[in-house]
């Protein structure tokens, strides 16, 4: 039994040390597939959902190192910006979740709920002309690290005209280079009249 | 919880000996938790990786002298809903006669990638022909050239385009998100080196619509 258990174990420490701790996400998006095998940075990014019933969430990571606190940053300006006070220990905990989609004055609600309830909360950041929150929090994540890539995650079955409008948004901001999250799907294409 | 089995050698030959503690024990829990937490990190693992498409949109600063575009190399694709797609090359002008017929085709391989391909070919074959010979290290092009180079030479044979078709991507009401990724996608495959996003004008509107309903539209 030895041998079998010795192999086990190896197998064991490999995938233990290639898992990676992947939270949880505010909204199932089925991305689209494409041939671009470009792998999606994973920091200095901020990354805007929009899934399949429409509507939008937000994320963004702390920054280039750990001192930067572009998270806590956000939130402190969105809390100023709609006059919705946060404390510093709600600010703190923001820093530690991902992506999320709610007004802004429910924000708090979502960072104090318990993990099983937080789902509920995620009703999408509201993008009409008149309450127009996500180009504010767009506005922000780019005042707070200028040198963040812009990604779209975007459910291959969402409403073009949703994502044109974030698109414009994002372009509003003088952000013309942008990326689309995708899923690779290989694609080989010849010339057609050659030997 | 190991029990370690003890052996009684000792009594046999009624020598008193050291007594012998056998190495054994029992891995069997061991073994269990080490195959419980094996499956579930074997299941949990995501091998692939989430990619990302680059796009690059035009700015939305005016601009103030536009440069001319031939007609003739224009070519007008209309997504429209449920996975439809229409052409149409050259400019849609009332005042200059009778308006093109919209052509429909769909996003297959043998549907808009195979027209843009065959007006897109003197750009493919060069670009193709260059990343063919440098995987194979043969031709004019050497193989261990930096990346930085490759790239920019890809960028030359792009913006050095006179012939290649300039696309204008237009989507129309109940176009979905993987649509219009669909077609950038076809863009990026078939190497175009200019194409835009832009909205449907006023006569194009109501080409499609008499398009949908089956009049002068052809398929392709």
């Amino acid at each position: 039994m030895t041998p079998m258990v010795d192999l086990f174990l190896l197998l064991l420490t490999f995938f233990i040390l290639t898992a990676t701790f992947r939270p949880d996400e505010a909204a199932q998006v089925d991305t689209p597939t494409t041939s671009s095998e470009i792998i999606a940075p994973k920091l200095n990014v901020f990354t805007i959902y929009v899934s399949k019933d429409n509507k939008a969430f937000f994320n963004i990571d702390n920054g280039p190192d750990s001192t930067s606190h572009v998270r806590s940053k956000l939130l402190k300006n969105m809390g100023d910006y709609f006059r919705v006070p946060f404390t510093p220990e709600e600010v703190k905990k923001f820093e530690g979740l991902a992506s999320f989609g709610m007004p802004v004055k429910d924000v708090r609600l979502w960072i104090n709920a318990e993990s099983g309830q937080r789902e509920q909360l995620q009703t999408g950041i509201p993008m009409d002309s008149l309450d127009n929150q996500l180009a504010m929090w767009i506005h922000f994540a780019r005042l707070n690290n200028p040198e963040a890539e812009v990604t779209i995650k975007g459910d291959a079955e969402s409403d073009y005209k949703v994502v044109k409008k974030v698109m414009d948004m994002v372009q509003d901001k003088k952000i013309d280079r942008f990326n689309l999250t995708s899923t690779l799907e290989k694609v080989e294409v010849k010339p057609q009249n050659t030997k | 919880m190991a029990e370690i089995i003890e052996s009684d050698s000792g009594h046999k030959k009624g020598k008193r000996r050291a007594k012998k503690h056998s190495t054994h024990i029992d891995m069997t829990p061991m073994v269990d938790l080490a195959c419980l937490l094996l499956t579930f990190f074997i299941l949990t693992t995501a091998f692939n990786e989430p990619k990302i498409m680059e796009i690059v949109m035009p700015s939305k600063e005016k601009v103030k002298d536009p440069p001319k575009v031939d007609d003739s190399r224009v070519i007008n694709v209309i997504m429209a809903e449920n996975d439809q797609i229409f052409y149409y090359n050259g400019l849609a002008d009332p005042t200059k006669g009778s308006l093109p017929i919209l052509i429909k085709t769909n996003y297959s391989k043998d549907g808009i990638r195979k027209i843009l391909l065959e007006r897109n070919k003197d750009l493919f074959e060069k670009v193709y022909f260059y990343n063919d010979s440098l995987s194979r290290g043969l031709g004019k092009y050497k193989a261990n050239q930096p990346k930085d180079s490759i790239k920019s030479q890809v960028k030359r044979f792009r913006s050095g385009d006179k012939k290649g078709p300039i696309v204008l991507i237009k989507a129309a009401d109940g176009v979905t998100y993987g649509n219009f990724v669909d077609i950038m996608d076809e863009m990026a495959i078939t190497n175009i080196a200019r194409y835009t996003v832009s909205d449907l004008n006023f006569v194009e509107k109501k080409m499609l619509s008499d398009a949908l309903a089956g009049k002068n539209v052809e398929v392709q």
